[in-house]
């Protein structure tokens, strides 16, 4: 993974996203849920790690790697814990990014007001 | 009594109500437009010096009202009705501002129609004489309407390309039976039409339907044709809704070149994301006090005809995959030689 | 007729369609490709950091997302990420700063509304599906792939 490699991956992910919102009836809410679904999918498949490999943050950044850190962490849970892994697994990976998320969400709400 | 009807559908005024004044107040990108020095007030900034924009939208629709009776110097005693209305569930900007006003308050809802729904009703009373005078006034703020039907203003989306900005601004008329100024002709009401168009981000697509039932219905009613009017003013059909409306006129042999123009046209510089037009109350009611009234109480314009249009929808029944109701009501509007 | 029939509303979006300008697709992937790519490309410098500081891969990577999530609600915050989604389109609302625009937006713009019942109850509504489908998608995912396969 380089920088070159980042910038052409996740480049493409959003370039296709951008081709499927212009040439059919879905809209950003569908995609960005299809996506992070997929990303899931194609992470049990054991596909996603080798576009991780190659892209890096190219393959991460993206919502697609969401569901790849979701079901990553799921998956390795279930495997030390049983069942209950799986529902332990998927927020433990990502609970960071939706702590951030809710954090400074709350205080840029504090801090500024919308500006229309 | 003699009825002061003709045709099927249409009001026809004998002592004809005088528009004696009109106002509007206006957000910064209207103030930036080609109608700029026409408006009464442009504020600096959407907020209006308030803490929220609802409390701007309804500063504005106040101070509309307030500059339409100070230009005739009358007050609150000499009006007998405030007919008013907004895009705001529950009308709240017009509601809230009804009470800085001791005025018999009826509100309105028509989304973008509303002006002309208040100027006709309105024009009824006075024709009527159930009313000296009464100031009719509709008002719509971009920014309360993202909120309230799209996304909060910080979100990063891309607008289709079909969609239309929703004016900031408010436009106030006074309507007496005493003039001097232009005066009410006449009034079509529209019928709630519906051709199936989903998408609420094609506004103009779904209103085109109402704007042609109505005028070809008051064009029938009053026998006339297009010609006989200097300016058929649309409110916000925008630019598909313009385009597909003259297709349909065209289906019934109705030709409108030369003399149609529309609201959410003339409001803004055309730039990109502007895209189809202006939309919101706020757009025929400010276009046609900053600019159609002065036109005919100077004599440039003789005969108008001004046809708002509305979409009837809510974010409930568009998420319900409902098609969008629309509705237009027209107004028509003499000069003092006429 | 005030409500067109089925095949009346068919034929009037048909219609209506051939009216609408076309879509500038290659010019929006163009822009979206742009966007999307340099906004990976900061978070790869940020990964890169964290790797190069001895941080295993994997909670590298989570530190990269906190981060870019971070980014993207203090450009939120600034006014700014609208003016790029206005642009990019998809190259701004896939990375995960979009994600993150999405939660900070209707945080700030239901300020008004108090801190609770504005703020705190409306900050979900956009990014609400995301968590919710992805949390479908990767339990049964994972349940597969753990226990049946």
């Amino acid at each position: 993974m380089t920088l070159v490699s980042a910038f052409l991956v996740g480049g493409l992910l959003c370039a296709l996203a951008q081709l499927i919102l212009d040439t059919t009836k879905a809209n950003p809410a569908i995609l960005m849920v299809s996506a992070v679904s997929l990303g899931a999918v194609l992470s049990g498949l054991g596909l996603y790690a080798p576009l991780v490999k190659l892209g890096g943050a190219g393959a991460t950044i993206p919502l697609t790697g969401f569901g790849h850190a979701l079901v990553t962490g799921m998956v390795e849970d279930a495997r030390q814990i049983g069942l209950f892994g799986i529902l332990t697994g998927g927020f433990r990976a990502t609970s960071s990014a939706l702590m951030v998320a809710v954090v400074f969400g709350y205080l840029m709400a504090v801090l500024f007001n919308p500006k229309g | 009594m003699e009825t002061q009807r003709r045709g099927k559908s249409t009001c026809v005024f004998g002592e004809m109500p005088f528009i004696a004044s009109t106002a509007s107040v206006v957000g910064p990108r209207e103030g930036q437009g080609p109608l700029g020095t026409g408006f009464d007030v442009v504020y600096k900034d959407t907020l209006a010096g308030e803490s929220s924009w609802e409390k701007s939208e309804s500063r504005m629709i106040r101070q509309a009202v307030d500059i339409a009776l100070a230009k005739v110097s009358l007050t609150d005693d000499d009006v007998d009705f405030l007919l008013a209305g907004d895009l705001l569930n529950q009308i709240t900007a017009s509601g809230f501002m009804g009470r800085d006003h001791d005025i018999p308050f009826l509100g309105l809802y028509g989304a973008c129609s509303t002006m002309m729904e208040g100027l006709g009703l309105g024009g009824a009373l006075v024709a009527g004489g159930f009313a000296r005078k009464i100031v009719a006034t509709a008002s719509s703020h971009h920014d309360t309407a993202e909120r309230q039907y799209r996304y909060p203003s910080e979100y990063g989306y891309q607008r289709s390309p079909t969609s239309q900005w929703t004016v900031t601004g408010a436009g106030a008329a006074l309507v007496s039976n005493e003039g001097p100024g232009p005066r009410i002709e006449s009034f079509t009401a529209g019928r709630i039409q519906d051709h199936g168009i989903i998408d609420p981000n094609d506004m103009g697509s779904a209103m085109a339907p109402a704007f042609v039932d109505t005028l070809s219905r008051h064009l029938q009613d009053m026998e006339r044709t297009p010609k006989d009017y200097d300016l058929i003013l649309s409110g916000d059909l925008g630019r598909i809704g313009s385009i597909v409306t003259r297709h349909l006129l065209k289906e019934k042999g109705i030709d409108v070149t030369g003399v149609h123009q529309d609201a959410g046209l003339l409001i803004y510089e055309m730039t990109p994301d502007i895209c189809s037009g202006a939309s919101g109350c706020g757009c025929i009611a400010t276009v046609f006090a900053a600019k159609v009234w002065k036109e005919i109480n100077s004599g440039k314009l003789g005969r108008v005809l001004l046809v708002a249009t509305g979409a009837l929808h809510s974010p409930t029944t568009c998420q319900q995959n409902e098609s969008i109701p629309s509705i237009a009501h027209a107004v028509s509007v003499v000069g003092v030689s006429n | 007729m005030a409500r067109a029939t089925v095949r009346e509303a068919e034929t009037y979006n048909m219609l209506v369609k051939g009216f609408h300008p076309p879509r500038k697709v290659a010019r929006n992937f163009v822009k979206a490709y742009m966007v999307g790519g340099s906004i990976c490309v900061v978070g790869q410098v940020i990964l890169d950091y964290f790797v190069r500081r001895d941080i295993p891969f994997v909670q590298a990577s989570s530190m990269t997302s906190s981060s870019m999530v971070f980014l993207g609600a203090l450009l939120t915050g600034l006014g700014v990420y609208d003016e790029i989604g206005r642009f990019a389109g998809m190259g701004s609302a896939l990375p995960i700063t979009g994600f993150a625009n999405s939660i900070v937006s209707p945080a700030m713009e239901f300020k008004r509304e108090g801190f609770v019942l504005g703020v705190a109850a409306r900050m979900f509504q956009i990014a609400g599906p995301v968590i919710v489908y992805g949390s479908l998608a990767s339990v049964i995912v994972s349940i597969l792939k753990v226990f049946v396969f």
